[in-house]
């Protein structure tokens, strides 16, 4: 995955503090504290205006080459430094990024890159997109070894074009009002997002000015389709410990055991509810090197039993957390994923990745097509094992 | 022995809908809340107060009289006109008395407003066509009034075949299209149609409109106008006549209500509230005496906690209701206290120059005022905590249960918002009584009420209470 060569590593949450949660309705939302600001590395919120950009990956803007190709709302601006870096408000296109076009009815804008340097201090990347390319260009590339099974586009052009779906923050009302009713801490940086308890998305920088900057546009970005699908759930249950009176006899104790319930919260949260992503194992590719921080993309380790999230984070040399964004896959992304991760290991030969996977050629032909990889097969090879199957049944 | 029982869960059900009820009625106003939407407000108070009527009319009735906002005794006066019928006879004496004196104790466009809604409402009966004359045979300036509440004179007299004396019925039913009329008001009026100089006579909401007809610019009407103001529509206009160049619109801070002068205070800019710091809280403190004066308390050593979280910045419709309260009752209370205490969540130095920022952490401020100790802790809060969660239940009852069972220090929670899911204003757990409040100024009432909302005493003495307080409402009007 990415450029640089990936590394397995854990994702620490150090220097970082979960606040009680607040509820509404059932979402729930984690305020993360950081209690030593440093200030020199700062985020500004770019807004593009375009109905669709399309961000050259490689090789010249105009040139022919990868591309990617979203709806991307905004952009974020870092600037970092050893004096106190500043935020600086963006209220337009300082100067035209890229090159817009207009294309009929539609705004187009064609971007370079997913992360540019634009000054020595200042880098622009587009959020979350960053780790989404990333999971896009997962095992993109042809088969090596020309079998006879796959398709002449699928061995000339591998994957692309390779496709995934979804929901933008404001597809959600509810999501909405509870951006909105959410009381920011004084030393907030970041908000973890659950809906019906399970963790959605996951939003921390490094500054708490630029946080309250971006808290309500967090509407404007991508999540998991589970944003929608949980929608349909009822409210959630009131989690909670209880004290026990029989430790308390003044009002200190009373204090204390308030301090206890605290922790225990903060343990939990952390333990049972975001152990999926923070602390477990994912694959990180190092994309850029800016003075002391590490902006890394990740994604977990692709098991179809476990919650999956792909995200980015931008590490300090000593290892503390300064910003993370990442997105929850939904269990049919992270099934392709997972197929796709499968075929790669096996060199692509469908009998031996159907060894692999404990299950029989054809099946394994007829998942491909179910998970919508059918394009990469021969349609003759396709249709027989799918009637195959079907007789078999 | 079994019916001994149901009796008494009977009469436990009884006290709850009760309280619940009368705490809707002293928060709710049916406007969008910080939390809930308008709509879902108007569904829940309209509920409550079919279901509220339809099971204890008689308590319903009395609950005119226990200090109620003016939201909901109109909207009581038009169930009660309503439902007549229904009305058992040894109760109808009583209940038309006190709708007469509710009426007659409401601001008159509210009261005006519910004759209008009778029409609409389609309420016609001999009551009701005798509430409406009596309303509007008692009123002192019959001429003012069918200038300035025209439209819903006019539905009133329509609806109830009212006979208005002099020139009022041509008025309403003719009005600027008549000749001449010689009562002088009702002249102005009509000349204001065709005559800019005459419009400067009119009370202020219906020379606004003419106003514009005439094309004024907004600068010269609101100087010019100025003196017809009333106090409520010269503070309301402050920020208006800023706006306008060169206007001022004089205004006796002094003389206005202590909960919208709080909430004036706060629509100010930081800067200019730290400019006129020593007027507003003069202004404050005499607004407090006023009422202390209407209302004496004397309380002991007494801490509140007060929100001052995001969530109290209200919502577009109540915009920062929930923090005005809060200030307004933190002056007050110091007034009231012989020792006093304030525990703002986020503290701030100086209550004047807060503003609606930030989480709440009501657990460690209500622990600061328990170690304090106060005789009495309020807390103005929308019972929203961000604590852990059950962390602020649990404290109340270990404390209650716990470390004071005799109740050395009562807690009481005052909330200014009415939550409309659960159908009353958000409490803090079983062991705290929860009250609903509009006005910092209705605090004494509220105050007396909070040991119906605690549970230990009952129905008999709730339904002692109100009638108490029906029984000076109607001595008062006597």
């Amino acid at each position: 995955m990415g450029r640089g060569s990936s590394v397995n590593k854990r994702i620490i949450p150090k220097g970082l503090r979960l606040a009680p949660s607040q509820v509404f309705g059932n979402f729930r939302l984690v305020p993360i504290l950081r209690d030593t600001v440093r200030g020199d590395l700062r985020f500004t919120r770019r807004v593009y205006q375009d109905d669709l950009s399309i961000v050259s990956l490689g090789g010249g803007l105009m040139d022919s080459g990868l591309k990617y190709i979203s709806y991307i709302p905004h952009g974020l601006v870092m600037s970092w430094g050893n004096q106190q870096a500043e935020a600086i408000p963006e209220t337009k296109l300082f100067k035209s990024e890229g090159k817009a076009m207009q294309l009929g009815p539609v705004g187009l804008r064609v971007m370079h890159r997913m992360v540019r340097r634009e000054e020595r201090n200042r880098l622009r990347m587009l959020p979350l997109h960053l780790a989404m390319e990333g999971f896009l260009a997962l095992h993109f590339n042809a088969p090596e070894i020309a079998w006879s099974e796959y398709s002449r586009e699928a061995l000339s052009s591998g994957l692309s074009p390779r496709m995934e779906q979804s929901v933008p923050g404001w597809a959600s009302a509810a999501f909405s009002e509870a951006l909105r009713m959410f009381e920011l801490h004084e030393q907030q940086v970041g908000v973890l997002i659950f809906r019906a308890e399970l963790l959605l998305s996951a939003c921390i920088l490094s500054h708490p000015e630029d946080y309250r900057a971006m808290h309500r546009a967090l509407l404007e970005d991508f999540y998991g389709e589970l944003l929608l699908q949980y929608g349909f759930l009822e409210e959630v249950a009131p989690l909670g410990s209880s004290m026990e009176p029989h430790r308390v006899a003044s009002l200190a104790d009373l204090r204390g055991e308030v301090e206890r319930l605290r922790r225990e919260w903060a343990d939990f949260l952390q333990d049972a509810m975001v152990g999926g992503l923070l602390g477990t194992e994912v694959t990180a590719a190092p994309v850029y090197e800016a003075g002391e921080f590490q902006l890394e993309r990740f994604v977990t380790r692709l098991v179809p039993s476990e919650e999956n999230h792909l995200g980015e984070l931008i590490t300090r040399e000593d290892g503390e957390l300064e910003y993370l964004r990442t997105y929850r896959l939904s269990a049919a992304q992270t099934r392709r994923a997972y197929l796709l991760k499968q075929l790669a290991a096996a060199g692509w030969d469908l009998d031996s990745a159907a060894k692999n996977l404990r299950t029989s050629r054809d099946e394994l032909i007829v998942r491909m097509k179910n998970a919508g990889f059918g394009y990469l097969l021969k349609e003759h090879v396709l249709d027989e094992a799918v009637n195959r199957q079907h007789r078999r049944r | 022995m079994k019916d001994a029982a149901a009796i008494a869960r009977a009469e436990q059900v009884a006290r709850e809908d009760l309280v619940m009820f009368v705490n809707a009625c002293f928060s709710c106003t049916g406007q969008r809340e910080f939390y809930n939407d308008a709509r879902g407000q108007a569904v829940s108070i309209e509920f409550l107060h079919e279901y509220i009527l339809g099971n204890y009319r008689r308590l319903y009735t009395r609950t005119l009289a226990a200090g109620i906002n003016h939201f909901n005794q109109a909207l009581i006066l038009l169930n009660l006109l309503a439902t007549g019928r229904q009305t058992p006879p040894g109760d109808r004496r009583e209940e038309g008395a006190l709708i007469a004196a509710a009426l007659r104790a409401l601001p008159p466009q509210r009261a005006f407003r519910v004759l209008e809604l009778l029409r609409s409402r389609r309420i016609n009966n001999r009551r009701a066509r005798a509430i409406a004359r009596e309303y509007v045979a008692g009123r002192p300036d019959p001429d003012f009034d069918a200038v300035k509440y025209r439209s819903k004179l006019r539905s009133a007299v329509v609806h109830a075949h009212l006979k208005l004396e002099g020139e009022r019925g041509p008025f309403l039913f003719h009005g600027w299209r008549k000749r001449v009329y010689t009562r002088p008001l009702l002249e102005k009026f009509r000349q204001a149609h065709y005559a800019q100089e005459a419009l400067f006579e009119l009370p202020f909401t219906i020379a606004e409109g003419l106003a514009r007809k005439h094309g004024i610019p907004r600068s010269v009407f609101l100087a010019r106008i100025e003196p017809r103001l009333t106090q409520a529509e010269r503070l309301r206009l402050q920020g208006a006549a800023e706006r306008a160049d060169g206007v001022e619109i004089s205004l006796e801070l002094g003389r206005a209500p202590l909960t919208k002068l709080a909430l004036y205070a706060l629509s100010l800019a930081p800067q200019a509230r730290q400019e006129r710091r020593a007027e507003l809280h003069a202004a404050l403190e005499q607004a407090v005496a006023r009422t202390l004066r209407r209302a004496p308390v004397a309380l002991g050593r007494v801490a509140a906690v007060l929100d001052n979280s995001f969530s109290s910045s209200g919502s577009s419709e109540k915009r920062r209701r929930p923090l005005g309260v809060a200030l307004a009752a933190h002056y007050l209370l110091s007034a009231a206290a012989r020792e006093y205490r304030a525990f703002w969540t986020t503290p701030i130095e100086d209550p004047l120059l807060g503003v609606a920022r930030g989480q709440t952490d009501l657990a460690t401020r209500l622990l600061d005022a328990l170690e304090w100790g106060a005789e009495l802790v309020i807390v103005v809060s929308d019972g929203y905590d961000n604590g852990p969660p059950n962390a602020l239940v649990e404290l109340t009852r270990v404390f209650r249960t716990k470390l004071d069972p005799e109740r050395r220090t009562s807690i009481i929670h005052a909330n200014p918002v009415f939550d409309s899911e659960l159908f009353a204003p958000r409490g803090l757990g079983a062991a705290v009584p929860t009250v609903g409040v509009r006005d910092a100024e209705d605090l004494p009432t509220v105050l007396g009420f909070a040991r119906f909302a605690e549970g230990a005493a009952p129905l008999s003495e709730l339904e002692d209470y109100l009638a108490a307080r029906v029984r000076r409402m109607l001595e008062e009007e006597a």
